[in-house]
C-alpha cells in the first residue's frame, strides 16, 4: 500500500496526541471491531477551538487523518471547523489509498461529535438544532 | 538502513548457492528442453535431475512430480484437476476454514460449478477437528484438502491421521505443504498423501516455480493446455533456471534441516519469552507445540497491526499482520477469526517468521523496537486509555 510522504510524516510524528482533562467537548467515533476508533478532545473559548487533542486506535491512515485534522481546526471558529470536509483532509494529506478513504470520514465525524458534545454541555441549543448544525447521523453518538 | 527480514513465511532470501546453480540457465544454457539437439537435451536432463531431488526428499517416484509456477498453481491444478477427473464418483470436497486463498478460492469456484464443499472448523490452537472431518465424509466425497502447516499461525495439522482417514474411505488426500516443505520431514508414502503442493521461494529458492506431487494412479485433469511438457500434464516451455534452483534449494534445505531448525526454534522461543516478559496485555495465537519452528503470531491488545508494521518498517524491520488494514478489506485474517479471536484482538496481531539468516542481535533489536512502538501506539490509543482508567 502506497502512502503519500505527508501521510508518512503524520503517522510517524503525529501532532496533538493526548487528552484534554477539562475539555469543552469530546467526540468518539468508530468501533474496535472495524479496527478504527477516534477520540477528539476540544477546548472552546469565545466560539473558537483554542486547543485540540486526539487519541486513535487504527491504521497509519487513521492516525495521519486524526493528526492533520487537529491541525486544521485549531484556532478556527466552531462554524469553520464544522465546514471542514473529509475531502479537505484527504487533499491536505496528498491523497489516501481508496480503501483508506473511510478514515478521513471518521476524522470529520469525530470533529462534529466533539462540537456537538460542546453544544450539549453549553445547553443553549435543542438536540434537534445540534443534530442539524453538526450534521450528525442519527444515533451516531451511540455507535 | 539495514533491513531486518523477519517475514520468511512470505518469502525468503535466495541462498547464494542456489543463485550460482541457476545462472548458467539464465545465460549460455538457453536450449529448449523439448528440442532434439544437444543444448536442448542437456536442459531436459537438468530438469529430470531436479525432479529426482524433489522425489527423493518426499519419498516418491520422480514421475510423480510435476513442475509448476508455484504453490497457487499447484493447489489449483490438484483440486480442480482431481475434482473434474473424478466427477463421476462424486461431487463432494472437504477442506478447512484456514486454508490459503489458493485452496479456498478454488473451492468456492468449484461450488459455483456444482460441487459441494465442507469447510471443517478448527480449535482455538488452530488444529483441525478430526471428528468433524470424519462426520463430514459422504458417499460422494472425492477429495480431502487440508494444509500441512498454516501460513499465519504456523500450526502443523495431524496429517498422518487425516491420511489414514482418507485412505480408509478411499478418498483422495491433497495437502498444501507450501509452508511445510523445507521445514519439516515429509514422507508422502508413509503419510498417505495423494497430492502435495510446494513452492521454491519459501525455502531459499527462486520465486515463480513450484511443484506438485500426484501419486501414480490418481486421475487429474491438466490445468494448462498446449504442448506435451510435464508428461502432458502441464503445457508450456519449462522454467529451466527456476526448476534447477528449486532442485538445489530443496536439496540444501534438507541437508541442514536439523541444524537450522534448532537455531530458528531457539530464536523464536527467545523472542516470544521476551515479549511475554516485557509487554503486558498480549495474546499468543496458535499452538506452541505443533508449530513451524520459525513462526510466531502475537496480538498486542489495544493497538492496530498496520500502525505497528509501519513503525517497524521505519526501523528497517519487515514483518506482517492479520489486521484488516493490511488485507485491503474491512475484515481481519480469516485464520485468526477461525481460531475464535475477537476482531479487535485479531487487528493487533503481528506475525514474525524467522529464517536461517536471522541472528540473535536482530531479535534483540526487534524486541527493543516493539517495546518502544507498542508503548507509543498504546499512549495514542483510546482503548488503552480506558484500560488505564479501569486499573486506577
Amino acid at each position: 500500500m502506497e502512502y503519500s510522504l505527508k501521510v508518512v510524516e503524520h503517522y510517524t510524528s503525529p501532532r496533538n496526541v493526548g487528552k484534554i482533562e477539562d475539555a469543552s467537548g469530546v467526540g468518539e467515533v468508530g468501533n474496535p471491531v472495524c479496527g478504527d476508533i477516534m477520540k477528539m478532545y476540544i477546548k472552546v473559548e469565545d466560539n473558537k477551538i483554542v486547543d485540540v487533542k486526539f487519541k486513535t486506535f487504527g491504521c497509519g491512515a487513521a492516525i495521519a487523518t486524526s493528526s492533520i485534522s487537529t491541525e486544521m481546526i485549531k484556532g478556527k471558529t466552531l462554524e469553520e471547523a464544522l465546514a471542514l470536509k473529509n475531502t479537505d483532509v484527504v487533499n491536505s494529506l496528498g491523497g489516501l489509498p481508496p480503501v483508506k478513504l473511510h478514515c478521513s470520514v471518521l476524522a470529520e465525524e469525530a470533529i462534529h461529535e466533539a462540537i456537538a458534545d460542546y453544544y450539549r454541555k453549553e445547553g443553549k441549543l435543542t438536540e434537534e438544532e445540534i443534530i442539524k448544525k453538526c450534521g450528525l447521523k442519527k444515533h451516531s453518538s451511540e455507535s | 538502513m539495514n533491513i531486518i527480514y523477519l517475514d520468511n513465511s512470505a518469502t525468503t532470501k535466495m541462498d547464494e548457492r542456489v543463485v550460482e546453480e541457476m545462472i548458467p540457465y539464465l545465460s549460455e544454457n538457453y536450449g529448449n528442453p523439448s528440442s532434439i539437439y544437444s543444448i536442448g537435451r542437456e536442459n531436459k536432463k537438468v530438469i529430470e535431475d531436479a525432479r529426482e531431488k524433489v522425489a527423493k526428499i518426499l519419498n516418491c517416484k520422480a514421475d510423480e512430480i510435476y513442475f509448476t509456477s508455484g504453490g497457487s498453481e499447484s493447489d489449483n491444478t490438484a483440486i480442480r484437476g482431481i475434482a473434474y477427473a473424478n466427477k463421476k464418483k462424486g461431487n463432494h470436497i472437504i477442506t478447512s476454514k484456514i486454508e490459503h486463498p489458493a485452496v479456498l478460492e478454488t473451492c468456492k469456484q468449484l461450488e459455483k460449478e456444482g460441487f459441494e464443499v465442507s469447510y471443517i472448523s478448527i480449535d482455538e490452537k488452530g488444529i483441525i477437528n478430526l471428528e468433524e472431518l470424519k462426520q463430514s465424509i459422504k458417499d460422494t466425497t472425492i477429495l480431502i484438502s487440508i494444509m500441512f502447516a498454516n501460513n499465519e499461525i504456523g500450526t502443523i495439522q495431524p496429517i498422518e491421521e487425516i491420511g489414514k482417514i482418507a485412505k480408509n474411505h478411499n478418498i483422495y488426500f491433497h495437502t498444501d505443504a507450501v509452508q511445510a516443505v523445507g521445514n519439516i520431514l515429509i514422507d508422502v508414502d508413509k503419510l498417505n498423501i495423494d497430492s502435495l503442493s510446494l513452492s521454491a521461494h519459501k525455502f531459499y529458492g527462486p520465486k515463480g516455480v513450484g511443484a506438485l506431487y500426484v501419486r501414480k494412479g490418481v486421475n487429474f485433469n491438466k490445468f494448462i493446455n498446449g504442448g506435451h511438457q510435464e508428461r502432458n500434464k502441464r503445457a508450456g516451455t519449462e522454467n529451466v533456471a527456476g526448476i534447477v534452483g528449486l532442485g538445489k534449494a530443496i536439496e540444501l534445505a534438507y541437508e541442514d534441516l536439523e541444524e537450522h531448525n534448532k537455531k530458528i526454534r531457539e530464536l523464536r522461543d527467545y523472542y516470544v519469552s521476551n515479549v511475554v516478559k516485557r509487554i503486558p496485555y498480549i495474546k499468543i495465537n496458535g499452538d506452541m507445540e505443533n508449530r513451524l519452528p520459525g513462526n510466531s503470531n502475537i496480538s498486542f491488545r489495544y493497538i492496530e497491526g498496520e500502525g505497528l508494521l509501519l513503525n517497524l518498517d521505519l526501523k528497517g524491520i519487515c514483518a506482517s499482520s492479520g489486521s484488516a488494514c493490511t488485507s485491503g478489506s474491512l475484515d481481519p485474517s480469516h485464520v485468526l477469526i477461525a481460531i475464535g479471536l475477537p476482531h479487535e484482538i485479531a487487528h493487533g496481531s503481528l506475525r514474525i517468521s524467522i529464517g536461517k539468516y536471522n541472528t540473535k542481535e536482530e531479535i534483540d533489536y526487534l524486541i527493543e523496537s516493539l517495546v518502544e512502538i507498542v508503548g507509543r501506539l498504546r499512549e495514542m490509543s483510546p482503548l488503552w486509555e480506558k484500560v488505564i482508567e479501569e486499573e486506577k
